[in-house]
């Protein structure tokens, strides 16, 4: 089937001195073999932790996933045994693309023993069974075999991101590197287990734009050479118009709204992506924000949690969470006043 | 939201050792202030009685009775007053000389900072209390060279304290846009960056009591503290030794009188500490 | 069309230290800036990291001190001068931090730093000091409860509001806008760029605006400056330099943008590389490592910036036309 990653109904929260703040409420999302979702939403929206909920790397003991599930080609991440998800999903199927490409780096080691390490445990070409595999993480061996195949996979892959003398740069220290240049790195290294998702988190929020349209140049055209799907979050609404095959938006933990790019862009129904595309500048000046602010997470408002701030807001969005409604093909809205929109 | 000091009041209460700590150290606020109503025998600060001398601990005289057949329980709690006057006095001057330098060294830096630095380091370089007994040994055992000992060789550490602060505040934007706004820098530095660095100098100054008591008792059981019969604890101490170790209460009350209050000063800089720095930089920034 | 203020070949240069503190070359952070901001405009100031447009505007507030040109504001020459001579000037020259919030001082109340530039550079009374404060507090938005508040128990926002209302009390003429809406959510960019054309308007102020962001400049500037390591390489009206840029560096940027609604930009971007390690620039026009018209020329001779058409740009082949469009 064509689903990859299908969130469903995922509620969690984390446990902060003011209480328990309800990071994500019911949140759905899908995402299709090869496809690149746009995940945007402003600060506080959750799409950062929903990423991160994906990729099994939130904080064990403040963190209170109170419900739903995360099917990853057909199994739920959420009750999968802790070793099988590290060994087998979280830097294997699933590979992460941070906003900050320099603290992802030990400042200590040079990049290529850096990313020989990452091959050594999460190469495509290790295996997952056999009598090695069971054993403790310190005395495992690297063949050398697999190793130089490893090696000259790492240097297509440099190659492929655009970076000039691949040799050159493994034996760098990642401080002598452009932001530019760690971002293409952290690129390759998240290809280079071959995974089937991919999560990139404000890849491109750090950089010049210049850069930043190489960058993203450079993502898209991986992604669609390699068949891999992207899970792409920002709160740049261009940057998710440039690669992104469809948008899903997210407020205040809640999702509103998922449709193919150009239907979100032109033809978007719920109230809040309305007022946000509207905010964005343009040359004529006529430029609206949205009155209020964004809710407080501990004591969030009931039903849809943008109520307070909508101007068609009524008394059923306050009490309850809108269902899930198709609107168009692919175009999914959780509301019960969206715009009415004349057909395309 | 609770304000902030309010909700670091409720923290600290929670927080056992720092309770711990604030208690022993009211205790012995308390003993100094009451010690003529507290201590069961006042008189035997000044007065002696030999025959009473060295007893053991009884009904009685619940620490026993020192080489004068003093009450022991009774000169511990009198010691208490000297013990406290040379802590807060030494340890003050010791804050309005290093405070000042460490500000003025950090704001201004370049060669104001090595100059005052280099001062400092030369203190430093010296153990604290081997420099405290020459210094004392040369001017004459009184509680006032005590004092001055103790304030010369301990400024050094809370200078080099408020110039890491000084410094690393100083790149804060506030105080650039202070400085920008076109405040004098008398102003930035006394108004804008001595409250902000305020919460280290407590924590640093409670736990500079605990050490300051310590080497004054190190400076009376070496005789240059107050002259006899002045019922210092350290003195006391030195006193024992040669009654050791038939008359052990003679030099276990002193000694635990003395572990008590530096101890009970440590827990509460260990509270304080954790009360007031993520405290106050937490109230800084909002909750998501 | 009266030039407030005046910057005459501005350079600023830090030194770049290797071990044992030797020095091993300079940065140069400006590199011979000049431009006038006339009365009333919003003039923006564009470009990328390390092109030198912060460093600008703190030289001219007088947080660095340039190493050579001049300055003149207000008929004086401000570049240089003794940080207290300096003062005075600065009542009417006001900077404003990309966080204004962040410009406070966490442990004062707002009404105590609303006070501060008062109590500085004036030698008004309390009381007339306090109508002062409400007045601004009043023209930010702002209800006058606030006054008792601590900054971290007022919004994120208001605290961004508090912060101007301090630059306000001065009653500036000029006021430097540093990345005022970089890292803001696009509703709250809406709302503080409304505020900031409301206080304009308002109290009769000159911005120069300090940003990364193309769309925010070209919806609020009437004229544009574009930098690149170090100089300004076009300026001029905000249309011309949106619809016709002339400089390379120009062009590529504004071909950097996304564009909702149109063509996708990334699949034919064509600027490659990476500017140049500012401690080296090359010889001549600095562009050159990466532009597609580079000749010879542009190797001997570096480029000064001169009139094509309605602007000002530092090229030696600003008269071709764009190599692609934007």
């Amino acid at each position: 089937m064509a689903e990859l990653l299908a969130v469903r109904d995922l509620t969690l929260g984390f446990h902060t001195d003011a209480g328990l703040a309800r990071v994500l409420d019911g949140v759905n999302l899908t995402i299709d073999r090869g496809q690149v979702m746009g995940l945007v939403g402003e600060s506080g929206c959750g799409k950062t932790t929903l990423a991160r909920a994906v990729l099994g790397v939130l904080p064990r003991h403040v963190t209170d996933i109170s419900g739903g599930s995360i099917r990853f080609k057909g199994r739920d991440l959420l009750a999968l045994a802790p070793d099988v998800l590290s060994r087998e999903v979280c830097g294997r199927a699933i590979t992460f693309i941070p906003q900050d490409p320099y603290g992802s780096f030990n400042p200590v080691f040079t990049v290529g023993t850096q990313i020989m390490e990452i091959m050594k445990w999460k190469s495509p070409r290790r295996e997952a069974i056999g009598w090695q595999a069971g054993m403790p993480a310190l005395l495992q061996t690297y063949p050398a075999e697999r190793r130089r195949a490893d090696r000259d996979a790492v240097l297509k892959l440099l190659d492929a991101v655009q970076l000039p003398q691949p040799e050159q740069i493994l034996r760098k220290y990642p401080h002598e590197l452009s932001g530019g240049q760690r971002q293409r790195l952290m690129i390759a290294m998240a290809l280079l287990p071959e995974p089937d998702l991919v999560i990139a988190d404000e890849p491109t929020t750090a950089l010049d734009v210049t850069i930043q349209a190489q960058i993203l140049g450079l993502i898209r055209r991986l992604a669609t050479e390699r068949g891999v799907a992207v899970l792409f979050t920002t709160h740049d609404l261009g940057t998710a118009y440039e690669i992104c095959d469809a948008v899903t938006v997210m407020y205040a933990g809640q999702d509103v709204e998922s449709a193919p790019t150009d239907v979100f862009f032109t033809r978007c129904v719920h109230p809040y992506t309305d007022r946000l595309l509207a905010s964005l500048p343009r040359p004529d000046g006529k430029v609206a924000g949205i009155p209020g602010e964004v809710p407080s997470l501990v004591t969030p408002p009931p039903g849809c949690r943008f109520h307070p701030r909508c101007d068609s807001a009524a008394a059923d969005c306050r009490a309850a969470r809108p269902p899930e409604t198709a609107s168009g093909a692919g175009h999914r809205v959780r509301c019960f006043h969206p715009r009415v929109r004349a057909a395309a | 939201m609770k304000t902030g000091w309010r909700q670091a009041l409720s923290k600290f209460v929670r927080d056992r050792a720092a309770l711990i700590g604030s208690v022993i150290i009211l205790g012995l606020i308390l003993c100094a202030i009451f010690a003529p109503y507290l201590a069961p025998f006042p008189d035997d600060v000044y007065e002696f009685h030999t025959s009473n001398r060295l007893r053991a601990p009884d009904g009685v005289h619940y620490f026993g009775t020192d080489r004068m057949g003093s009450d022991v329980l009774s000169r511990i709690l009198f010691g208490a007053r000297i013990t406290i006057m040379i802590a807060v006095i030494a340890i003050s001057i010791t804050v309005a000389i290093g405070v000042p330098i460490g500000l003025i060294a950090g704001y201004y830096g370049k060669w104001p900072s090595d100059a005052l630095m280099r001062v400092s380091d030369i203190f430093l370089a010296i153990p604290q209390v081997v420099l405290a007994i020459a210094i004392a040994q040369t001017l004459g055992p009184s509680i006032e060279n005590v004092i001055l000992a103790l304030s010369a060789t301990y400024w050094p550490f809370w200078a080099r304290l408020v110039y890491a602060e000084t410094r690393s505040v100083k790149n804060e934007i506030f105080i650039e846009s202070a400085i920008a706004l076109g405040a004098p820098p008398w102003r930035v530095m006394l108004l804008h960056v001595l409250p902000n660095i305020a919460s280290a100098i407590i924590v640093r100054t409670s736990i500079g009591m605990g050490n300051t008591i310590l080497t004054a008792a190190i400076l009376g059981f070496l005789g240059l503290g107050a002259p006899p019969p002045a019922p210092e604890w350290g003195r006391m101490i030195a006193e024992s030794r040669e009654f050791l170790p038939e008359a052990w209460w003679y030099a276990t009350a002193p000694g635990l009188a003395i572990f008590l209050v530096v101890m009970g000063f440590n827990l509460l800089g260990d509270g304080l500490r954790d009360i007031l720095d993520p405290r106050i930089r937490r109230a800084a920034s909002r909750e998501e | 069309m009266n030039a407030i203020l005046q910057v005459r070949d501005l350079q600023r240069h830090f030194p770049i230290r290797g071990a044992f503190n030797r020095q091993l070359g300079w940065i140069r952070a400006l590199d011979g800036v000049s431009f006038d901001l006339i009365q009333g405009e919003i003039l923006g100031l564009v470009g990328e990291s390390g092109c030198g447009k912060s460093t600008l505007g703190k030289t001219i507030m007088g947080i660095h001190r340039p190493d050579a040109g001049a300055i003149h504001f207000e008929g004086i020459n401000i570049a240089g001068l003794e940080p207290r001579a300096h003062r005075s000037v600065r009542r009417h020259l006001q900077y404003a931090y990309q966080d204004p919030g962040a410009s406070l001082d966490p442990r004062w109340k707002i009404g105590r730093s609303l006070h501060e530039p008062l109590i500085i550079h004036t030698n008004l009374s309390t009381a007339e000091r306090e109508v002062r404060v409400r007045e601004i507090l009043r023209a930010v938005g702002l209800p006058e409860g606030h006054l008792d508040l601590y900054p971290h128990e007022i919004s994120g926002g208001q605290q961004r509001r508090v912060g101007l209302a301090r630059i306000l009390t001065l009653q500036p003429r000029v006021v430097i806008l540093d990345e005022p809406t970089s890292g803001l959510d696009v509703s709250v960019q809406a709302t503080v760029l409304t505020l900031f054309r409301e206080l304009r308007a308002a109290f009769n102020l000159t911005y120069m605006l300090i940003s990364h962001d193309l769309a925010v400049v070209r919806m609020m500037c009437q004229r544009v400056a574009v930098m690149y390591l170090g100089k300004i390489v076009e300026i001029g009206p905000t249309a011309d330099i949106f619809e016709r840029p002339r400089h390379p560096y120009t062009q590529s940027l504004l071909a950097a943008i996304p564009q909702i609604g149109g063509k996708r930009i990334t699949r034919d971007f064509w600027l490659k590389g990476e500017p140049p390690d500012p401690g080296k620039l090359p010889s001549g026009c600095r562009f050159r490592t990466r532009c597609p018209r580079a000749e010879a020329l542009c190797a001997e001779t570096e480029p000064e910036l001169r009139l094509i058409g309605a602007q000002h740009a530092a090229c030696h082949f600003a008269e071709l036309d764009s190599l692609r469009s934007a």
